[in-house]
């Protein structure tokens, strides 16, 4: 066994597969079925079905089994966070250790060790408190490879308190209008009550049919979302008025929605803080509620990290490699294919 | 200031008019003077001048942010006043000053020397978040897109008011920022402001379209029957403090037309259609569309296309109100009042003699030869000046409408409470084995046809581009529309004057729809 140090960028590499480890014969988040695959977090562009042999947190393995099926992996490993595991040739090991990410429920960074050199594959994470999930952890490592969702400097996402406040206003001032609230199925959605129940919302939020499996898997995992019924058990639904209504951004502005009465468009997400991007989902009430970093927080992850190399993907690369070059890092942009570019788990 | 920040972000988000007044009304009634003068004003753009330029805040923001991530953040973002309400950064001295009043902003800009501009706008800057710093910008540069017209802001003021919309509309141009008087009245407190001897727009009388029952029916020797050319409905405001051109919205657009207003001399308040003439020959709307929209119209296209005035009524007659007297009467008032003028742009709308129903119609179907006119007006002679739409006294005939047959290519989501449907159709005309898009079209279908359209797109969708679906090119709609212009900005080198839906042809192949050429055909010169 050697202790010589071998950079990452050798046995760390990007095909059309996805973020491929040579010597551990495995993906990280990959795009189509793969014999080993690492797995940060439970949202579908990172979490696929139809791999050999999965490794991931065991609420990820929840998560994916809730979306997928049982049978959504041959051989699946839960791992928890902060314990290694050994992969790759007995005289020449790989190990990989998860790391929370503060992103949604079960996800992680992935920590791979290889030959003298550390790697952390942060997958996507966030800076904020949230009740569902473990806050992001920094890991020492030689390179750090994070996302940049909103790697724009423009991109400062308020505290989601005073965004719920901005919706219990909207339905005092509306009181007759049904508030139809787009949030991601995953993480976003249970957030969103969350932050409901603490600002004392009590009344049952009504959920659209696509979010009601994850929300009875996050109450599963032990998380309070108070009383919940599904719009289709809701027999008027004209006594829908002036009540709050959480459906998938998709459902907004579909022909699901006609049924609900005077409704008043909100929608939850990072984008929401950009105008026209507000208007494009013909939002009525933008609320800025991101299970991403914004600006601040990811040149805060990077100097906190400090990693003297670091790897930006998914989202726009450029503004943050230009900023981590500035501060002093060695960047460079990770083109990996497939993930959703403008993704609305954002 | 805080207040208007919020009143603007609320406008910004509410689709629907109803929704957008009640919280303009809710703000007027929570805000106190001078303030929502003022915001009225920015939001009906009747403040005068700009507080300070767009470049003075990008030289201001690039002071405070690294070049590469502006130009970056400016590309993503789009546009300059969120980049930078977003670049600013929050409160960097630390200063916990409340926000001064929208009143004190607007007062401080306009007294403020051009050095100073840029002192202040860091200072208010500094001490705002980042939907404060859009609004201000916005209002600074006058930019602001609320989507609330000057037209609503005066029909909410009409509603917050309980009067008519057209009090409002006779008042609106002999009252000024911040609307102190006007507020005070219209909430009861004060007498209505006393206007008399303003240049101020009138509200007018409109008409109706005529229907063959209507037509046929009519005893032609009581009507008076006129050319209606397509050009834009105006009154011309003459009085004791000046004169002005009025679209019949009330917007004044006499500094788009100020060969028009040359060697009037005398007072009165006169309605006509707005035209390009050379002497006497009307030029097409096309004309006339190079000029409207240009704030200060360069003396060249001036003199390659002057604008014109035919006019058709007149409602005041130096201090004498005619409203009441007889369109007969009316036409004798305005004939003389012409003829006192010196002024050549002027011309008196041209009445045609008409003996009985049958030559009434031939007249319609010769109409429609001239590019210039759109059809004919009839006005009975005996009809008082009513302001709005009153029956049976004005009638519009516009010329028939050109159809072609035309295929769907695209279709985009409505607005409002057409939001779930795809309502607004992108339609083409074939070129060889090629169709090439020649307009858009969202209306003249009905209720149970949108339901149908709706369906069909999303059965027959094949490709997105944003919000806009394509769709397979099989679906024939009959498109009718006034006229069609040779337009180079366009890839098919045309452009469609008001297309709307005529008829859905379910049964029709697409190949056996109109060709570019066909369209093209249809040009008059």
């Amino acid at each position: 066994m050697t202790t010589e140090f071998v950079h990452p960028r050798v046995w760390m590499r990007v095909n059309d597969t996805g973020l491929y480890c040579e010597p551990a014969d495995a993906y990280i988040d990959p795009m189509v079925p793969v014999k080993r695959a690492i797995i940060t977090h439970g949202h579908a562009d990172h979490a696929r079905a139809g791999h050999e042999h999965v490794y991931a947190t065991a609420t990820t393995l929840k998560i994916m089994t809730t979306r997928y099926g049982e049978d959504m992996a041959s051989k699946q490993t839960a791992l928890p966070y902060r314990k290694t595991i050994t992969l790759g040739a007995v005289n020449d090991p790989v190990n990989v250790t998860f790391y929370p990410a503060g992103h949604i429920a079960g996800s992680a960074q992935a920590l791979i060790e290889y030959r003298g050199s550390r790697l952390v594959i942060s997958g996507d994470y966030k800076r904020r408190p949230d009740p569902t999930c473990e806050p992001f952890e920094v890991v020492p490592c030689d390179v750090f490879i994070t996302e940049a969702t909103f790697g724009l400097p423009v991109f400062t996402h308020p505290p989601i308190d005073q965004e719920i406040q901005k919706l219990l206003h909207s339905q005092t001032v509306f009181p007759d209008r049904c508030h139809l609230v787009g949030t991601y199925a995953l993480g976003k959605c249970q957030r969103v009550i969350l932050a409901l129940r603490d600002a004392g919302y009590t009344r049952p939020v009504y959920l659209h049919g696509a979010l009601i499996r994850l929300c009875e898997l996050y109450q599963e995992l032990g998380v309070e979302l108070g009383p919940w019924v599904a719009v289709s058990d809701v027999e008027d639904k004209q006594t829908l008025a002036g009540e709050i209504v959480l459906a998938p951004p998709s459902a907004l502005a579909d022909r699901w929605s006609r049924s609900l009465p005077n409704v008043r468009t909100v929608m939850a997400s990072g984008w929401m803080q950009i105008r026209a991007r507000a208007r494009q989902r013909q939002a009525e009430l933008p609320l800025m509620i991101s299970d991403h970093c914004d600006w601040p927080e990811l040149l805060q992850t990077l100097e906190e990290v400090n990693a003297p190399e670091v790897w930006v993907t998914h989202g726009r690369e450029d503004a943050l490699i230009h900023q981590a070059e500035k501060m002093g890092f060695k960047a460079r942009a990770l083109s990996l294919l497939g993930y959703e570019e403008e993704d609305e788990s954002s | 200031m805080k207040a208007f920040s919020e009143l603007l972000d609320q406008l910004y988000f509410t689709s629907g008019n109803n929704a957008k007044a009640a919280i303009i009304k809710d703000y007027l009634g929570s805000t106190p003077d001078p303030d929502r003068g003022w915001a009225i004003a920015a939001i009906a753009g009747t403040l005068k001048f700009d507080f300070f330029k767009r470049n003075t805040v990008k030289k201001l923001m690039l002071e405070r942010v690294d070049p590469d991530l502006f130009a970056m953040s400016y590309d993503y973002v789009g546009e300059m006043s969120e980049t930078v309400a977003h670049l600013w950064p929050d409160n960097p001295t630390g200063d916990n000053t409340p926000l001064p009043r929208l009143a004190e902003i607007v007062e401080r800009f306009q007294s403020a020397s051009r050095q100073s501009v840029g002192t202040i706008l860091t200072e208010y800057l500094n001490g705002m978040n980042a939907s404060q710093r859009w609004a201000l910008i916005k209002l600074g540069t006058r930019g602001l897109r609320v989507g609330v017209s000057a037209r609503s802001m005066k029909q909410i003021l009409a509603s917050y008011g309980n009067v008519d919309v057209e009090e409002i509309e006779s008042l609106w141009h002999g009252v000024a920022p911040p609307y102190t008087e006007l507020l005070t009245w219209l909430e009861g407190k004060g007498e209505k402001p006393d206007i008399s001897g303003e240049v101020t727009f009138h509200p007018v009388m409109l008409s109706h379209p005529v229907d063959m029952q209507t037509l046929d029916a009519l005893p032609v020797k009581d009507w008076q029957v006129e050319y209606k050319y397509d050009g834009i409905r105006v009154q011309l405001v003459c009085a004791a403090k000046g004169k002005a051109l009025f679209s019949r919205t009330g917007d004044d657009i006499s500094h788009a037309f100020p060969d028009v207003l040359e060697g009037i001399t005398g007072e009165g308040v006169l309605d006509g259609e707005l035209l390009i003439m050379h002497g006497d020959k009307v030029d097409s709307f096309n004309a006339l569309q190079q000029r409207l929209n240009r704030k200060k119209p360069p003396a060249k296209l001036i003199n390659t296309l002057p604008g014109g005035l035919i006019l058709y009524d007149i409602l005041r007659s130096g201090q004498r109100d005619l409203t009441q007297s007889t369109l007969t009467d009316r036409r004798h008032a305005l004939a003389k009042w012409i003829s006192e003028q010196d002024a050549e742009h002027l011309h008196l709308s041209q009445t045609l003699e008409v003996a009985d129903t049958p030559s009434l119609k031939q007249l319609h179907e010769q109409a429609s030869d001239d590019v210039a006119v759109e059809g004919l007006m009839l006005k009975r002679k005996d009809s008082t000046y009513i302001p709005g739409r009153p029956k049976g006294q004005w009638y519009k005939w516009k010329r028939d409408p050109k159809l072609v047959d035309a295929v769907i290519m695209y279709a985009q989501r409505g607005h409002g409470k057409r939001s779930s449907y795809y309502s607004d159709f992108t339609f083409g005309a074939w070129q060889d084995d090629t169709l090439l898009p020649i307009g858009k079209a969202y209306s003249g279908f009905t209720d149970e046809e949108l339901k149908k359209l709706d369906n069909w797109v999303r059965r027959n969708a094949v490709g997105r581009f944003g919000p806009v679906r394509e769709v397979k090119k099989e679906l024939v709609i009959e498109v009718a529309f006034d006229a069609v212009h040779l337009s180079p900005r366009h890839k098919s080198g045309i452009a469609l004057r008001f297309p709307r839906f005529h008829r859905i042809r379910w049964d029709k192949p697409a190949n056996e729809a109109d060709t570019l050429e066909t369209v093209k055909s249809l040009i008059q010169s």
